[in-house]
């Protein structure tokens, strides 16, 4: 188990040292940082003062030295654009991300799970086909799409939800969240849907597949055999082994919904970590870009190994396995 | 658009002047969506638009800018100059800050000295303030010395917001969390959240009368549909850069009202005019061809087989004006008679026949795809109308992040990389010096002219025009100048200007907007509708 442990830890500290020379260098071949910045009207001089405030001066290899140097402190540069370090930037917008993808993520647990359940239960019923038929819409339409027709549909026309923007919010444990706050909840419902759509569907194939092919399994017959109630086999029996992939790929996709979100929080204005980069890579913000992809390289990797450690909980074999090698 | 409703336009903006605030008896709170929102509040920080719109809720400059980017006192009763070199201001009395200090000469100076020095700034006020030397000369009289006469001193200092004295060491994060977000202005700070929403509230005691609004916040939503929906759903009362081809249904929509005014930015062209052989130019065959854009008539049949009404009505949805000029009618410094070119496909097959093009060329035409309203849609119309008066034209459209950088020096040694390429100016002072010092003067990094002229024409004549205007602090000489300079540069073909762009807000129905030229949106400007 320690020397799995430590395995997995070395390979992600691999990876991430690999993204950090990829993403820098990357990001710092694209564009002309000082031309986006530097008001069209200066003159030359102003332009030398920001290219050399900015570093932009010294040969890339010598930027690139900074940048290490300052990785082991934890300082990524300070924004060009905001003039404050790009982690912090990144790190207080953080809680608003974060609240839309646990937001979404229990939204496909508490939609997708059931509603998979049925489909793989009574194959042949015509409310799982449609279920199954709806689930192909949450994979095919596109998000921005989908997203102004919520807003149209339940802000615009109805009139029961915010169109965009966070609401009021409150400290909980030193972090600013609008999860506890009535506005903060029916603001945070329609981009935490919009986000939650793919994942839903995900959620329903995922489940229905696994009911299936658990339900055909000798253990079920054999559990049905000893006079165990339906809802019983189902709750201990073909819940709990269909729950494996779920954890996995739901670990794998809150990923995604943290570092994705880039289109729902545009949409929504969601004052989140989404919006920020996109605005960044309009506008060439380096620090802010590197920084966020760094970010959300330590987060994958990390999601990575917890779901790996979780999985040796879960599944005998993969520890043992893990034990031999 | 109509004919008739672009004369409606036009007069909407010739008329537009300062509405008086009428007695407000609904609602004293206002919610404005904007598309992009202030990178500070610090009001020194960054010489950006956003900013600069911000600013005025909090700050003050010593000469404001109306509407039309006509100058208005602010801090300052009066400015003139009193020799040459030296510009005498009488500043407002009895006006004092939010934290209830006087205000007087040492807040101007304090001001000057902190705009163009803030620590990693991106952008310095530095434009505004170089070569000015700010000299007391007691509690309510400054002076302001150039090193050379130079006219344009009240245009300058109208960008300048200012602060009171006791903030001139403050960073730019104590103006971001408040501590020291201290103005003259019409409303007190309250609250930024990056990315989330701006909160500011009336400033009673405000020397021109307190604001109409108790309170207003400021929301970014930077995606359009969005904006406009928050618009519908109610949740904002007034939103800026309508999108277009939401114009049309928004007009019919009942309990919205849109405000529709000229803005101070020209679209325009830029061609190679120093380059022997132009890199995305060639002959029919493929053939390397000398530059044919450093003919005159070359240029003149580019501009005439452009259908500028056509791009105004059916690209930019009858939301702009055709350019024949680098300013809209109604700016200090622009040309009464100079009209736009009429589109003239026969006339400019017979001009490239003369330069001896008979069957045409072959050219690319760049632009971004980002910056300017509807600007790759604009590129692609304009490469089809030169394609069919024989200019075999493809097209590049590419994010203003590469664009920019490509378009000012990504040629062979740094200089400019494009043939024809489409930019567009916005004059933030608001009158015609500024498009023809940066445009139209030859490229001349040393002095400071030129700065964007990536076409890189070049003529001696007018760059001694245009450096005598701006020595020139008589009015009306200048305006003289800054017009023979205009019409001399247009009938040389330096640019091909194409529209000025027209900017378009939106309220709830009740609400009216100010239009303003400088594409500022400001609570000052919204009032109840009569």
């Amino acid at each position: 188990m320690l020397a799995f442990f430590i395995r997995r830890v070395g390979q992600s500290l691999f990876v991430i040292i690999t993204m950090a020379t990829l993403v820098f260098f990357g990001v710092n071949v694209v564009g002309d940082p000082v031309a986006m910045l530097v008001a069209p009207d200066a003159d030359q001089a102003e332009i030398e003062r920001v290219i050399r405030d900015f570093g932009l001066d010294k040969p890339i290899i010598q930027q690139f030295g900074l940048f290490l140097k300052g990785l082991t402190r934890g300082d990524f540069g300070n924004s060009f654009i905001f003039g404050e370090p790009a982690i912090e930037l990144i790190l207080d917008r953080l809680p608003a991300t974060l609240e839309l993808a646990i937001g979404a993520l229990l939204l496909s647990i508490v939609i997708g799970l059931p509603l998979g359940l049925v489909a793989g239960l009574f194959p042949d019923h015509w409310g799982s086909k449609t279920i199954m038929a709806l689930s192909i819409f949450g994979f095919s339409l596109p998000t921005f799409w989908v997203g102004i027709l919520l807003i149209m549909t339940f802000s615009v026309s109805l009139g029961w939800l915010p169109s965009t923007g966070r609401g009021d919010t409150v400290s909980v444990l030193g972090l600013e969240t609008s999860l506890f706050t009535l506005d903060g909840l029916t603001h945070l419902a329609l981009p935490a849907l919009n986000l939650a759509l793919l994942k839903i569907s995900l959620v329903i194939r995922l489940t229905r597949a696994s009911v299936r092919e658990t339900m055909q399994q000798d253990y079920i017959k054999f559990a049905r055999a000893k006079g165990l109630s339906e809802f019983r086999i189902v709750r201990v029996h073909v819940l709990k082994l269909v729950l494996i992939p779920i954890v996995t790929v739901l670990g794998l996709e809150f990923g995604n919904l943290i570092a994705f979100s880039v289109v729902t929080e545009s949409i929504f204005a969601w004052p989140g970590m989404g919006k920020l980069l996109i605005e960044a890579v309009l506008q060439l913000d380096r620090p802010i870009i590197v920084a966020y992809l760094m970010l959300i390289v330590v987060v994958f990797v990390t999601i990575n190994l917890i779901v790996d450690l979780t999985y040796t909980a879960l599944d005998p074999r993969v520890r043992l396995g893990g034990e031999k090698a | 658009m109509t004919k008739g409703g672009l004369m409606k336009l036009k007069s909407a903006i010739i008329a537009s002047v300062i509405t008086s605030v009428g007695s407000i008896t609904f609602a004293d709170t206002l919610t404005i969506g904007l598309s992009s929102e202030p990178t500070a509040i610090d009001p020194h920080y960054h010489n950006l638009s956003p900013n600069l719109s911000f600013g005025q809720h909090i700050f003050d400059p010593l000469i404001k800018q109306n509407e039309n980017q006509g100058l208005m006192p602010g801090l300052a009763t009066s400015w003139q100059p009193v020799d040459e070199n030296t510009w005498e201001l009488k500043l407002r009395e009895g006006v004092t800050f939010h934290d209830g200090s006087l205000f007087n000469a040492d807040d101007v100076i304090a001001s000057f000295e902190r705009a163009p020095d803030v620590l990693n700034s991106p952008s310095s006020f530095a434009t505004y303030t170089k070569g000015k030397e700010v000299i007391r000369i007691d509690d309510y009289t400054v002076q302001i010395k150039t090193e050379a006469p130079y006219p344009l001193v009240p245009n300058d200092i109208s960008q300048v917001l200012i602060i009171s004295d006791e903030y001139a060491d403050a960073t730019t994060s104590d103006f971001n969390d408040g501590s020291a977000a201290i103005g003259t202005g019409p409303f007190r700070f309250e609250e930024f959240i990056p990315g989330d929403r701006i909160e500011i509230a009336a400033n009673a005691d405000y020397w021109d009368g307190a604001p109409a609004w108790d309170a207003v916040t400021f929301r970014p939503i930077s995606s359009g549909p969005s904006r406009v929906a928050a618009l519908l759903a109610g949740d904002v009362d007034l939103i800026n850069g309508v999108p277009t081809s939401d114009i049309e249904v928004l007009s019919e929509e009942e309990g919205i009202s849109l405000w529709q005014g000229s803005s101070n930015r020209v679209i325009y062209l830029h061609l190679d005019q120093f380059r022997d052989s132009s890199p995305h130019i060639s002959g029919i065959d493929g053939s390397e061809i000398p530059n044919p854009l450093l003919d005159q008539r070359v240029r003149l049949a580019i501009s005439k087989a452009i259908n500028r009404p056509a791009i105004v009505d059916r690209v930019m949805e009858g939301v702009a004006i055709p350019a024949g000029q680098l300013l809209p009618e109604g700016f200090f410094g622009v040309s009464g008679s100079l009209e736009v070119e009429e589109y003239d496909p026969e006339g400019a097959k017979a001009l490239l026949a003369e330069a001896r093009y008979p069957d045409g060329f072959s050219i690319t035409i760049h632009g971004p795809n980002d910056r300017y309203i509807n600007d790759a849609k604009i590129v692609e119309a304009i490469a089809q109308m030169l394609t069919r008066v024989g200019i075999q034209t493809q097209v590049e459209t590419m994010p203003r992040s590469v664009y920019f950088k490509r378009a000012s020096s990504g040629g062979a040694d740094g200089l400019p990389e494009f043939s024809l390429m489409l930019v567009g100016w916005g004059a933030g002072s608001g009158e015609a010096s500024s498009p023809l010092k940066s445009l139209i003067h030859t490229y001349d990094p040393e002095q400071g002219f030129g700065s964007s002229n990536r076409g890189r024409h070049s003529n001696a004549e007018i760059d001694g025009i245009i450096e005598t205007a701006l020595a020139t602090v008589n009015d009306d000489a200048r305006a003289a100048l800054l017009i023979e300079a205009t019409e001399r540069a247009i009938g040389d073909l330096a640019i091909i200007p194409l529209h000025f762009q027209v900017n378009t807000w939106a309220t709830r129905e009740g609400l009216q907007y100010a239009p303003r030229t400088d594409e500022f949106t400001l609570a000052t400007g919204v009032t109840a509708a009569e």
